[in-house]
């Protein structure tokens, strides 16, 4: 196919951020969960065990958060809501049944706007939350009280960007050709008319 | 493993009944006096020689408690409290502090670490310290702030109750100095009823608030106090009037973790099954064709 037929959506150094961002992800996401649940007590084997986990978890946890904010820079002015998108959300069912047509998506959809936003405020709290419970650096300087509510605050906020990731995820399995905007860079015209004809319109002006 | 590792009623993180074969052991307590205790530290001194800790030489902080505080070198200390009833009067108001065993133990259900953090059958609430991550959340889950981080290894520490003594018959190393009978041990049953004499006596004497301290919140705890001021626990160095385990640890450790696990499940599966039902989102011509078995 000729590279002039593709359209350009991330550059490499987007895509090499994104990457990161999602490596780092893994790893801490898998090394807190373990210690979220006994069910998944068995994830800490993958940093060497339970103390090791533990160690390593916050680490890798500020890393994402300093990766993630290379994405958060490069997309937020992207991401701020428009008309178009509170006519993406009233039509939500319809999206879900592939019935998209006559949507003015701009170069995303209100989906992964709110996705973007979910992303930007967790990642804040699991910070602020991580260094709170952060033992022995960290924990020692706060009261127990707020060692409590910081817990529950970083296990909640965990579950809801995992759970937004997996949402995440799915989506770009379930839109056909978005994959590969994250791999190698570019989407096809008809993909960039089909899902998000108002950046089309601009990106070919 | 010694064979109190039979008797578990409870082990941290795990979610399947720990080995309880024998069943019927009978519940321990210990049973400190504050009326009768004179402040020499004996315990203090027993505990550190039978379980062999040394705390490192600190600074005096002007008063009698020494070291200040607990710590992973020290799983019981003495607290001194200069208490005036009333004006012109002084009270001196010493408590052992450490562990209290409680039967429903925050500290347990806050550890993340199978095994770091078990109950035996008789009530005793003990650390395995070779199942510690470290991360603390004892400390978090402990409604009387006693477990401390190593901050030579990172292994959280706290009195044992002697649990290696009382496996094999023996009363805790602190009961057997203790040199004015402020300390008893026996079973919790015996206990209650030694402090029911001890409360009837000070309440002859003028002690007319004097009561047993075995906090319910927590379900009752295996180290009791006889406080001459039972209305008034806090007076002795913040002991808690009615302590339980915090609403934001049940948040944390009760029905949500379960809940929010089976969620993350249900979204997985939501997804796939939208797919099977609804099918991919695909740009129908010859671009998003090629795209499929470029790999996407
Ligand atoms: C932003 C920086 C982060 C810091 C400083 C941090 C720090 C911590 C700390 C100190 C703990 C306690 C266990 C330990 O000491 O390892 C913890 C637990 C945890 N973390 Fe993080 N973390 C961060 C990011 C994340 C991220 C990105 C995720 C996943 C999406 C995550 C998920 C969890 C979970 C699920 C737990 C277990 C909470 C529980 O026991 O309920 N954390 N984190
Ligand atoms: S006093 Fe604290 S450390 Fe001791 S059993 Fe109760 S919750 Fe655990
Ligand atoms: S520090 Fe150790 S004992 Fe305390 S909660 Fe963590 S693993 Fe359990």
């Amino acid at each position: 196919m000729r590279a002039a037929d593709r359209i350009s959506r991330y550059s490499a150094q987007e895509r090499a951020n994104h990457w990161m961002v999602a490596l780092l992800f893994v790893l801490a996401a898998a090394s807190g969960l373990a210690l979220f649940h006994p069910a998944f007590f068995f994830l800490s084997n993958f940093f060497g065990g339970g103390t090791w986990d533990r160690i390593l978890h916050p680490f890798l946890g500020v890393l994402m958060f300093l990766s993630f904010l290379g994405l958060m820079v490069r997309f937020w002015s992207h991401n701020h809501y428009t008309p178009a998108d509170r006519q993406w959300l009233r039509r939500f069912r319809d999206v879900l049944n592939n019935h998209d047509e006559g949507l003015d998506t701009g170069k995303y959809n209100a989906g992964q706007k709110t996705l973007f936003w979910v992303m930007v405020i967790t990642t804040f709290l699991l910070l602020l939350s991580g260094i709170i419970i952060w033992q022995p650096w960290f924990a020692p300087y706060f009261p127990i009280a707020l060692l409590r509510v910081a817990v529950v605050a970083h296990s909640l906020s965990a579950w809801v960007l995992i759970a937004g990731i997996f949402v995440h995820v799915y989506a770009a399995i379930w839109v056909k050709g978005t994959v590969r905007a994250m791999t190698r860079g570019d989407v096809s015209r008809a993909w960039a008319k089909k899902h998000h004809p108002a950046w089309y319109r601009e990106i070919s002006k | 493993m010694a064979s109190q590792s039979l008797d578990i009623t409870r082990r941290s993180a795990t979610t399947t009944q720990p080995p309880d074969v024998r069943g019927a052991v009978p519940q321990v307590a210990k049973l400190i006096d504050i009326s009768k205790c004179i402040g020499c530290k004996a315990c203090q001194a027993a505990c550190m020689e039978w379980n062999d800790y040394r705390d490192e030489i600190g600074t005096c902080n002007g008063t009698y408690n020494n070291p200040p505080d607990l710590d992973a070198n020290q799983w019981t200390v003495m607290r001194f409290t200069e208490y005036e009833p009333e004006a012109g009067k002084l009270e001196w108001l010493i408590r052992k502090d450490g562990c209290m065993h409680c039967a429903d133990p925050g500290c347990l259900t806050a550890c993340p670490s199978p095994g770091a953090i078990v109950q035996y059958g008789n009530g005793i609430v003990d650390f395995h310290e070779e199942h510690c991550i470290g991360c603390g959340y004892c400390i978090t889950g402990c409604p009387f702030n006693i477990p401390r981080l190593s901050k030579k290894e990172g292994k959280a520490y706290k009195c044992t109750l002697c649990s290696d003594r009382v496996a094999v018959g023996l009363e805790p190393a602190c009961i057997k100095a203790c040199p004015t009978g402020a300390l008893v041990f026996g079973t919790k049953e015996d206990m209650t009823h030694h402090a029911e004499g001890r409360i009837a006596d000070l309440k002859s004497r003028g002690h007319a608030q004097a009561a047993l301290y075995d906090p319910q919140g927590v379900g009752g705890t295996h180290v009791m106090y006889v406080l001459p001021h039972g209305d008034k626990p806090e007076i002795y160095e913040g002991l808690p009037k009615d302590p339980g385990i915090s609403a934001w640890v049940s948040v944390w450790k009760g029905v949500t973790k379960p809940i929010l696990s089976l969620g993350l499940g249900v979204i997985a599966l939501g997804g796939f099954i939208h797919y099977v039902t609804k099918g991919p989102n695909e740009a129908d011509d010859e671009d998003a064709k090629e795209d499929e078995h470029e790999g996407r």
